[in-house]
């Protein structure tokens, strides 16, 4: 077992950083893709507008979460970095695939008016969010699960193995999630009739979404173990879990009272405790090796050096705080109902 | 082909491909500051709307420049998993910092860019368009670093790990296949790893490039307009502020390039060698213009300049430029290879050299090509200033604006040239002198697995490309929003073509405005 007081400080600050950025990647990009998820069910052209163009001016900062993720792991645990990144190798291809796509229909769709035009890159723009969000939701539940490392932390299974039922299950939810996450999203940024169509939607993806969520909890008692063994340790976790429960249920209970905002909060809380469990039954791995867990990389044995993640810890607090403060200036500047203008999407 | 081929194709295709967008976006975002700047000071409404145009031309390029950035942070992951774990402690860190220093305040104030025009006053979107501006140039000085740190490492040493326990391996330590996964380079002085050997020349002399790019995407669109008769006095006005940068940018990146290059004759003489295809070493080494190399008999044809190489490198004639043939020494082989005989050695020394022809061409592409760049930036100064620019009933001015237009492609032919120089005159090295190339692959990838993303990143990147294409072109057909000839014939702005450089630069404009 490992011994916890025998690991250094900044290796678990950076743990819990890299989180922070992914659990950040998630609610912000998380209604990205969800209002992506819900676009095709949008009939008319205006409408589909009002939908993009909700999003339009926070998508690619949004994104840069997962960039930052992406480096600040590649910066502190460069061995988890390289083994999720060749291990998850035809995965990752897709999810780049998909972002490309997400990315470039948003900018494409509005330069021509032409009915096929549209529907192509809406057709493009949504199964790419689909996509990502289901990819995303399949590699987190393979880290949870783990996957089949060699002694030198090298991925040695193939991509059929990544596609277990476990896996899968958490990929469904997490597109429900978002999709979730997403109609909330849209029911602060509409109004009028879209309004009303997709408060209609919203009490059935809460319904789906914790559905699914409860069976993805059960199976993770069956399905890892280890998890299971490391929160019995830790029985904090139990009620972090039990209070992401509340919180997942309170979304439908907020929705229901009209507090949108309150549901919207409550949704990205969802997430931010679901990653606090995973965080609290995972910790101190990082990536775990099953079926030997001998060879799962740490936040010791895969982490950059003490100096390194000293300097990054000096340039996390630096730039954090600034980009905090701009990100929330620009929501702020953007607030209330998106409305077409001639600017835009 | 070997995973080592195929992943190295992949990176070039994705990261050539990558590279055309943000030189645009960093020289551009400077053309937008100065347009944009230039309407806060005169309030003349032309160059509100000059940035509001190129700001629409701006965010296209910027979507693009985006989906193609993330593929080469995960990249590194994929393909390249041994020497992200060699390298991550101080690559790792110059990645992450991009993220947190560029990405977020070049994509967070982008927002405010393209959607706050009427969201914020003029003052408050200047400043986003700076800081869009800016976080473009950070993003390229962190990932410039990160690169000039793998052409000359600095501020580190290697150390073994052996389970919990990590020993510092001494100097000049050469690392052995057998380490790959045991030994890492690990920083010991921050700023000595900022600033390493060729980071500053490097990053000024890109940083420069792509604000020619800017500049000719500007003025390329422009001499289309004129040479149609459209939009002609929003064309003459962003003309003559490209015009005017790009000539500015040409001074400095002259100096930029001659201390580029002696930065390589120092830091990395075999990549020099191969750039000249100098194999001999000889006093007054010549410079050859243009040419070829025979690779088998290792001498070049084409035409050369006596003794000009060595006053290139060196600032005197004489000294002569050491030839491959006696790179690397003796010493540094006999290291890496402990037992063989000098004729071994010597047979064995071009396994460490580049491939000589492909430096060679590129590099000198991208001379004569950056050549010509100096030369058409001058020559649009000078005919600003005598007035004949804009004369587009005079045949050689039509001929000469109709070079202008394709000249959009020459600052990007250098970018990209100068790039596959300096990348492929690193081989056979992924950190210079310290880990091969092939030593840094991912073991857990197949080259099936590789041959399939190169086929579906071709596919999208054409398609990209095309449609990118489609869109610019429809955006310079459409053209400014109104008129810009009739807003200003409205408001009495001059449009004598003559005095347009006199109403940038002086208070002429605010007072002509004022009529």
């Amino acid at each position: 077992m490992h011994q916890l007081q025998h690991i250094p400080l900044l290796n678990s600050i950076w743990f819990v950083l890299v989180g922070i950025l992914l659990t950040g990647y998630a609610i912000l990009d998380g209604f990205d893709f969800g209002v992506g998820i819900l676009h095709l069910f949008v009939k008319k052209d205006e409408d589909r507008r009002i939908l993009l163009n909700s999003i339009g001016p926070v998508w690619d900062g949004n994104e840069v979460w997962l960039v930052t993720g992406g480096g600040a792991l590649f910066a502190a645990f460069p061995g988890a970095y390289a083994t999720v990144f060749s291990g998850f190798y035809n995965a990752f291809m897709l999810l780049l695939v998909a972002l490309i796509f997400r990315a470039v229909s948003i900018e494409f769709r509005s330069k021509e008016p032409s009915f096929a035009w549209r529907q192509s890159w809406d057709i493009a723009f949504s199964s790419a969010s689909f996509l990502a969000a289901l990819l995303i939701g399949v590699t987190m539940g393979n880290i949870t699960r783990g996957i089949h490392l060699d002694s030198q932390g090298d991925y040695v299974g193939s991509f059929i193995d990544l596609l277990n039922p476990y896996s899968l299950l958490l990929g469904v939810t997490v597109v429900a999630l978002f999709a979730m996450h997403g109609s909330i999203f849209l029911v602060l940024k509409t109004e009028g009739e879209l309004q009303s169509t997709i408060k209609g939607w919203v009490p059935r993806l809460i319904a789906i979404f914790l559905v699914l969520f409860l069976c993805f909890n059960a199976a993770t008692f069956f399905e890892c173990p280890d998890l299971v063994t490391t929160m019995i340790k830790r029985p904090y976790g139990f009620a972090v879990l039990a209070l992401d429960i509340a919180a997942a249920i309170s979304i439908g209970l907020m929705v229901k009272r009209g507090y949108e905002f309150g549901a919207f909060l409550m949704s990205s809380l969802t997430m931010v405790l679901l990653m606090a469990v995973l965080g609290i039954s995972y910790f101190p791995n990082i990536v775990m090796s099953m079926p030997d867990p001998a060879n799962s990389l740490t936040i010791t044995n895969c982490s950059s050096s003490h100096k390194t993640l000293g300097y990054m810890f000096i340039i996390a607090c630096i730039g954090v705080p600034i980009v905090l403060a701009y990100t929330v200036s620009i929501y702020w500047i953007f607030r209330g109902k998106t409305r077409l203008g001639h600017v835009g999407y | 082909m070997s995973v080592e081929i195929l992943s190295r194709i992949q990176f070039a295709l994705t990261v050539s491909f990558h590279f055309l967008y943000p030189p645009m976006t960093i020289g551009l975002g400077m053309m937008l500051v100065i347009m944009e700047g230039l309407y806060l000071k005169t309030k003349n409404p032309l160059f509100h709307q000059l940035a509001h145009f190129w700001t629409k031309i701006f965010g296209l390029i910027f979507a693009i420049g985006v989906a193609t950035g993330i593929v080469m942070e995960f990249e590194f992951g994929t393909n390249w998993a041994a020497y992200s774990r060699f390298v991550g402690d101080i690559f790792g860190s110059a990645l992450a910092a991009e993220g947190i220093f560029a990405f977020f305040l070049e994509s967070g104030f982008l927002a405010l860019l393209l959607f706050g025009w009427d969201k914020v006053g003029p003052k408050t979107h200047f400043f986003a368009t700076c800081m869009v501006c800016l976080g473009s140039h950070f993003s390229a000085i962190w990932i410039l670093i990160a690169n000039s740190w793998m052409q000359t490492p600095a501020g580190f040493h290697l150390e073994r790990i052996t389970g919990s326990t990590h020993v510092r391996l001494p100097e000049g330590y050469i690392v052995k296949a057998s380490d790959l996964g045991h030994v890492r380079a690990v920083v010991d002085n921050f700023w000595g790893m900022i600033f390493n050997p060729s980071s500053m020349n490097r990053i000024s002399h890109v940083v420069l490039g792509a604000w020619l790019v800017g500049a000719f995407l500007v003025m390329s669109i422009c001499a289309w307009y004129l040479l149609k008769g459209r939009f002609t006095t929003f064309a003459k006005t962003s003309m003559t502020v490209a015009a005017c940068f790009a000539a500015f940018t040409t001074v400095l990146q002259s100096i930029s390039a001659d201390a580029t290059a002696r930065g390589v004759v120092k830091n990395q003489p075999i990549k020099l060698a191969s750039m000249e295809g100098v194999y001999e070493t000889h006093d007054y080494t010549p410079m050859t213009l243009f040419g070829y190399v025979d690779t088998k008999k290792q001498v070049v044809h084409g035409p050369q300049i006596p003794a000009l190489l060595s006053f290139l490198c060196f600032h005197n004639f004489k000294q002569p430029v050491q030839g491959l043939l006696s790179m690397p020494s003796d010493e540094f082989l006999a290291a890496r290879n402990p037992g063989l005989s000098s004729e071994k050695l010597a047979e064995i020394r071009p396994s460490y050299w580049p491939m000589v022809q492909a430096v060679f061409q590129t590099y000198h592409i991208m001379i004569c090509v950056g050549s010509a760049v100096f030369g058409l930036s001058f020559l649009a100064l000078t005919l600003l200033w005598r007035g004949w620019l804009f004369r587009t009933d005079n045949p050689l001015i039509r001929f000469l604006l109709w070079i202008y237009v394709f000249a959009v492609i020459a600052p990007q032919v250098c970018m990209q040239a100068g790039w596959f120089t300096a990348e492929m005159g690193r081989q056979p090295w992924i950190v210079y002198n310290m880990l091969k190339t092939s030593d840094g692959l991912s073991r857990a990838v197949q080259a099936n697995q590789v041959v399939f993303s190169i086929i579906l990143f071709s596919l999208i990147y054409t398609l990209l490309f095309i449609t990118f294409l489609y869109l610019l072109n429809s955006k310079i057909q459409h053209g400014p929003d109104d008129d810009v000839d009739h807003h200003t014939k409205a408001i009495g702005v001059s449009s004598d073509t003559s005095d347009i450089a006199g109403d940038l630069f002086s208070r002429k404009g605010r007072a002509s405005n004022q009529k």
